[in-house]
């Protein structure tokens, strides 16, 4: 009986507040939680993140240039200004923000609405806040080991016909970990703002858009004939990623400022964290 | 409402340390339309059933609960009464952190939960009707990071998982995934879950509502058991019966407001609630003995039926006796008695002044 025998009013004067090592405690414990869940599958993991870049970098790096359809000019694959190379940075900050969505909003928009499986989480004893931001975290880690699966997947499936520059290290590290950051608070500020009913417009309404106009499969330079296009996509955060790893990994195609890049993806997180926190709060508190 | 508020004494620092729950004054006001379930883990079907709800204008602020104050002892069972929309959910939203109170204080286990709710939650635990297990762990995983989740160390976490998984008899399941488990497995678990961080208490939240009756048997078992061990336990139910069987103490709250709070058996008697006694004897009764029962004091009236009387009486000690005695002072031979208790629907009928509408 002794097991399940209750906390004993204990005499003399308690703390009244959590102790910050033991609120951090919880916090590294949410977030261990995800990734748990995460490695329990890690086949499943990586082929979910690498299908999607291995097909169209297969498709349009590979199969296209063979097949004499023009896409990314006429240098030749192998060149360091093929096609593939313009690709793998977008690739990448593609997968950047879809995990966002799928290790952060899919899951919440489920455990929020029938599953209520966001419980036990939010009963930690740790502010509601820190249970938005652990999942961020949580996000952030399963987004960035996403991107680099990326790298040997488009390699792989373009032939080996990509040629990334890694004189640039401090960058890249920077850029995936700045960029997996943004597509996870992204991920948090739309599964705590949509609908579970509609989530499936929120693929045909951001993730396709975010995507496609993202300049994934192009440098933003490029769209300087398009002027106006060239100041519309500024909007998406996905372009701030595609530039920022172009910079590290394809510099030979020349990039945004990397000030510009820096500044709006922090802005971008912080401003999408302090929305996704909101919207979390008032899911779980009344 | 046809009954005065029970008056309740002002509670003192020292009381509020030594309570494992505690209300002051606890008001919620939700204005425009409450949200179903009134906090998020309630898990009631979305929309209020008809008429369950208070009567509100759209848009008209509603008060969920008014006015709450409650004291419950540590060690005790007890059990929150109400219909759907009475404010039973709210008032648990409200002590479980998860509804900051309109006014009004409310502690668990000493600790202000709303001006300390992470703190709060080290010392209280909350299981709804609804599974809300992790459905991406196992049962012992579930078990396990709730651990870490209240700062236990892998090892520990471990152990703990492990004991409560023997003790709650879930060996069998203990790697299984949670969805594959039946209503009542999964409440089990649930409470396993809860009692990891040696939570205070225990708030149960209609916990079976939807169980079958095995099920149910079960789980008032299990509650007894917990709360024999000393387990503080707050349990909200719409069922009469449950209330009765497993509560020390019952609070009956309706539109947010305390009815009445009392043992089972002192809220039956306070309403003057009936008590009926059923007698057979061996031969159609004479008269004599209806006349000296009927001069038993608390006796309101006797029904004679051929061989079987039937007496209406108050709640009063020693009653079968004299009934008994009186029988057998008028000659007559008894082949049996049966007492039929007044029952919390009595109860409630004579609060509220309207059918019971769980």
């Amino acid at each position: 009986m002794t097991t399940i025998a209750p906390a004993r009013p204990r005499s003399g004067a308690r703390p009244l507040s959590l102790s910050v090592a033991a609120q951090l405690r919880t916090f590294l414990a949410l977030i261990s939680r995800d990734l748990a869940v995460l490695f329990q599958q890690p086949l499943s993991f990586i082929v979910r993140t690498s299908m999607q870049p291995a097909l169209f970098s297969f498709v349009f790096a590979y199969v296209f240039p063979r097949i004499g359809f023009g896409i990314g000019g006429a240098a030749r694959a192998g060149s360091s200004l093929s096609f593939g190379n313009v690709l793998l940075p977008g690739l990448m900050a593609n997968t950047l923000m879809f995990q966002g969505i799928q290790a952060v909003a899919l899951p919440l928009v489920q455990e929020f609405s029938f599953s209520k499986e966001i419980e036990d989480r939010v009963m930690a004893p740790v502010p509601v806040w820190a249970v938005a931001l652990a999942k961020i975290v949580s996000g952030a880690i399963q987004g960035a080991i996403a991107s680099v699966i990326v790298i040997p997947a488009v390699w792989i499936a373009t032939a080996r016909a990509i040629s990334p520059d890694w004189h640039h290290p401090a960058l890249l590290v920077s850029m995936i970990v700045i960029g997996a950051f943004v597509g996870a608070s992204l991920g948090l500020m739309m599964g705590t703002i949509v609908n579970p009913r509609s989530i499936n417009l929120l693929f045909a309404l951001l993730v396709l858009p975010l995507t496609l106009l993202g300049c994934v499969y192009y440098p933003w330079s490029a769209l300087h004939t398009l002027r106006w296009l060239q100041i519309a996509v500024l909007f998406n955060p996905v372009v701030y990623m595609s530039e920022g790893l172009r910079a590290a990994l394809a510099p030979q195609f020349g990039h945004m400022s990397l000030w510009a890049v820096y500044g709006l993806l922090c802005a971008g997180f912080i401003v999408m964290t302090i929305i996704g926190v909101r919207f979390f709060y008032r899911r779980v508190i009344s | 409402m046809t009954v005065a508020e029970p008056v309740v004494a002002p509670v003192s620092d020292d009381e509020i340390a030594e309570a494992g729950i505690v209300c002051r004054d606890l008001t919620k006001i939700y204005s425009g339309v409450p949200p179903a379930g009134s906090w998020s883990g309630g898990g009631r079907p979305a929309g209020p059933p008809g008429g369950a709800r208070p009567q509100r204008v759209p848009g008209e602020p509603v008060r969920a609960v008014d006015r709450l104050n409650l004291v419950v002892r540590r060690g005790e069972l007890f059990g929150l009464l109400g219909p759907n929309g009475a404010g039973k959910s709210t008032t648990i939203g409200m002590l479980t952190t998860r509804v900051i109170p309109t006014s009004g204080q409310a502690f668990v286990d000493g600790v202000d939960v709303v001006k300390y709710p992470p703190l709060a939650r080290t010392r209280l635990a909350a299981v709804t009707q609804t599974n809300t297990l992790d459905r991406s762990l196992t049962v012992f995983d579930n078990l396990y990071f709730h651990g870490r989740y209240f700062g236990l160390s892998r090892g520990e976490s471990r152990r703990r998982a492990h004991e409560l998984i023997e003790r709650f008899g879930l060996q069998d399941k203990s790697r299984a995934m949670v969805d594959t488990l039946s209503g009542g497995l999964a409440q089990r678990v649930q409470i396993a879950r809860a009692l990891l961080h040696r939570p205070a208490v225990l708030f149960l939240d209609e916990p079976t509502a939807g169980l079958d009756p095995q099920a149910r048997l079960a789980l008032w078992d299990l509650c007894r058991e917990l709360n024999a061990a000393g387990q503080t336990i707050l349990l909200t139910t719409h069922y009469m019966e449950e209330a009765d069987a497993l509560c020390e103490r019952i609070a009956i709250i309706d539109h947010g407001r305390l009815l009445a709070l009392d043992t089972p058996a002192g809220l039956k008697a306070s309403v003057g609630a009936q008590r009926i006694v059923t007698v057979t004897l061996e031969r159609p009764e004479s008269g004599a003995a209806r006349e000296r029962i009927e001069r038993i004091a608390g006796v309101n009236r006797v029904e004679a039926e051929g061989r079987v009387l039937r007496v209406y009486a108050d709640v009063v000690q020693g009653l079968t006796l004299e009934i008994v005695n009186a029988l057998v002072a008028a000659g007559e031979e008894l082949r049996d008695l049966s007492v039929a208790e007044p029952t919390l629907e009595a109860v409630y009928l004579k609060l509220t002044g309207r059918e019971y509408r769980g």
